[in-house]
């Protein structure tokens, strides 16, 4: 379902959303303190942690939320903007702005907020990101070499630590737990006016604890996909939801026929299928089936869906993922491309007798062999590419 | 008399769930510095068109016939500076005035705020984001560089306070 954007929500309206969402967000970041640079550098200072406490607080909110609809099916995390790494700039980036902070009091986000309530500082601050920009701007032919360094793709922190992303939220959630209960001593002790000293210790044990549970639960919690792709993969479970299995000489000849309600889908590796495959099959592995990347092609109802592999075995996975996931009209090559390989590819007469419905076929598959053999050749491009789901673009860079 | 600040983890779980509601809605998350980028292109498309149509950032940021202007981030940040407007109204804090210690003079506290604004932007161009747009946003959807900025803007900011603390204390 999520994101909403730009199947329910056109790319028009969404600007709207944009600005009603910033709205809050201005809203809360003022309410919270962050237009004061006095409050904001207090973190640095050991004498209000106020900024430490909302942005852990924000952090673990969402990625628990992105998470829970992830896991129930209704947020997409294949298309949503996933903030490229990039090693070396962030790592440049960064001491600077950490600097910037230090001097400025600020950061962009919260130096619109505090100008918005007519703090000249915060004014001025801004004033000096535009000329910060405007330094960058110019000086880009110079750096760009070194801004497109240590590309690191699309890295999650699951994917670096090794662990599941609900391991990831519990070690999250942790850390801040205690961050909030270390700083909040140290606060106490450096701060003698801190509201921190009236702080209704017993909500905030029991807050905690609710906070681990829920991250603790994050953490066991199989992933929707790993649910899903244990389903399919399971015996048991194939047998109580059989697919349909398409014979060799059928596709053959649905391929000869030009069938327009055919689509051959590939479910061997990447590699495996710019070597070669079926004419006009696509791949899909296993993983992208969840996303949307493939939906407009997998939800075409009156499309035919044949899925293969090597081996009988891994299409029927594939297929009965592919019925778990919703999708109709979906159909296995019986005996996988070794079968299709040996009874039409390599087809021979047998040295008997044969039945006069046992010559048609044979009759059938000498003639296709060589037709086919052609066709895998010269394969066409993978058709309907077009229909593939965008990932989303955000961030604030140019890429 | 000013209103007191929300509590800090109610602030912080409301800001996390309308977060939330952004990456569930539009797929991404929230963002500041862009908006900083988007005026600089525009300023500079205007006032020395040649220059801008020569400059390959320029391009890259706002190709020919796209306006700046027509985009998310900045219908965000104006959302932003209208949602703190209100919130100093509702909470009583709209005062025109340059917030520091009472040791420091005011024009070192300017000059400070200009400086810091000019290594904020610079340094968010080289990230590829803020504290906003980098840190917060990635850490929702887990990114590995939106933690790497993270650690590394708040990493340096704690190495530099020391050098700095007249600036506050």
């Amino acid at each position: 379902m999520g994101p909403l954007v730009p199947d329910i929500i056109t790319n028009e309206l969404n600007l709207i959303v944009a600005f009603f969402i910033g709205i809050g967000f201005g809203y809360i970041l003022e309410q919270a303190g962050f237009s004061s640079s006095r409050k904001l550098t207090g973190l640095f200072y050991g004498t209000d942690f106020t900024v430490l406490r909302v942005f852990f607080s924000a952090g673990v909110t969402a990625a628990s939320g992105v998470l829970l609809l992830a896991n129930f099916g209704m947020l997409d995390m294949n298309i949503i903007y996933v903030n490229p790494t990039y090693l070396y700039p962030a790592l440049v980036g960064g001491t600077i702005m950490g600097v910037g902070f230090i001097l400025g009091g600020y950061c962009p986000g919260t130096s619109f907020c505090a100008a918005a309530v007519g703090k000249i500082d915060a004014m001025v601050f801004v004033f000096g990101g535009l000329l910060g920009v405007l330094l960058f701007s110019e000086m880009f032919s110079l750096v760009e070499n070194f801004y497109q360094s240590g590309f690191l793709g699309y890295l999650t922190v699951d994917s670096v630590l090794g662990i599941s992303k609900g391991q990831s939220a519990l070690l999250l959630i942790v850390i801040a737990v205690g961050a909030f209960i270390v700083t909040t001593k140290i606060e106490q002790k450096f701060n003698a006016s801190s509201p921190t000293r009236n702080f209704p210790l017993h909500y905030h044990r029991f807050a905690a604890l609710g906070v681990l549970l829920l991250g603790l639960v994050l953490a066991v919690l199989p992933d929707r996909e790993t649910r899903l792709l244990a389903n399919a993969s399971d015996e048991i479970f194939q047998k109580e939801n059989p697919v349909k299995l398409m014979t060799a000489d059928e596709l053959a000849f649905r391929i000869l026929d030009r069938d327009p309600s055919l689509q051959i889908i590939d479910v061997r590796d990447a590699v495996e299928f710019s070597k070669m495959s079926l004419p006009g099959a696509v791949n899909i592995s296993l993983q992208s089936m969840f996303g949307k990347e493939w939906r407009g092609l997998l939800a075409q109802p009156r499309k035919k869906k044949v899925f293969f592999a090597n081996n009988e075995a891994d299409a029927v996975r594939a297929a009965t993922l592919a019925g778990v996931l919703g999708y109709k009209n979906v159909r296995v090559l019986q005996g996988g491309f070794e079968g299709f390989t040996q009874t039409i590819l390599n087809a021979e007469l047998p040295l008997r007798e044969l039945t006069r419905g046992e010559a048609d076929t044979y009759r059938f598959r000498l003639k296709a062999s060589p037709q086919l053999a052609t066709l895998i050749r010269e394969r066409d491009q993978p058709k309907f590419v077009e229909v593939r789901a965008k990932k989303i673009q955000g961030g604030c860079a140019i890429d | 008399m000013e209103t007191k600040y929300m509590n800090p983890y109610l602030a912080g779980f409301l800001l996390g769930l309308i977060l939330l509601v952004a990456v569930f809605v539009t797929g991404r998350g929230l963002g500041a510095s862009g908006v900083l980028r988007s005026v600089v292109v525009a300023s500079v498309t205007a006032v020395a068109p040649e220059h801008a149509a020569e400059g390959e950032f320029y391009q890259r940021a706002a190709p020919k016939g796209t306006s700046p202007f027509k985009a998310w981030l900045v219908f965000e940040v104006l959302g932003v500076i209208l949602g703190a407007f209100l919130s100093g109204v509702v909470a009583n804090r709209l005062t025109l005035k340059t917030e520091h210690p009472p040791h420091v003079k005011s024009r070192l506290r300017l000059g400070m705020a200009l400086l810091g604004g000019v290594l904020f932007g610079l340094g968010s161009q080289f990230a590829r984001g803020c504290t906003s747009g980098a840190a917060l946003s990635g850490m929702a959807v887990f990114s590995a560089g939106g933690f790497l900025t993270m650690l590394v803007i708040f990493g340096a900011a704690y190495a530099s306070a020391y050098f700095f603390r007249k600036l506050w204390i």
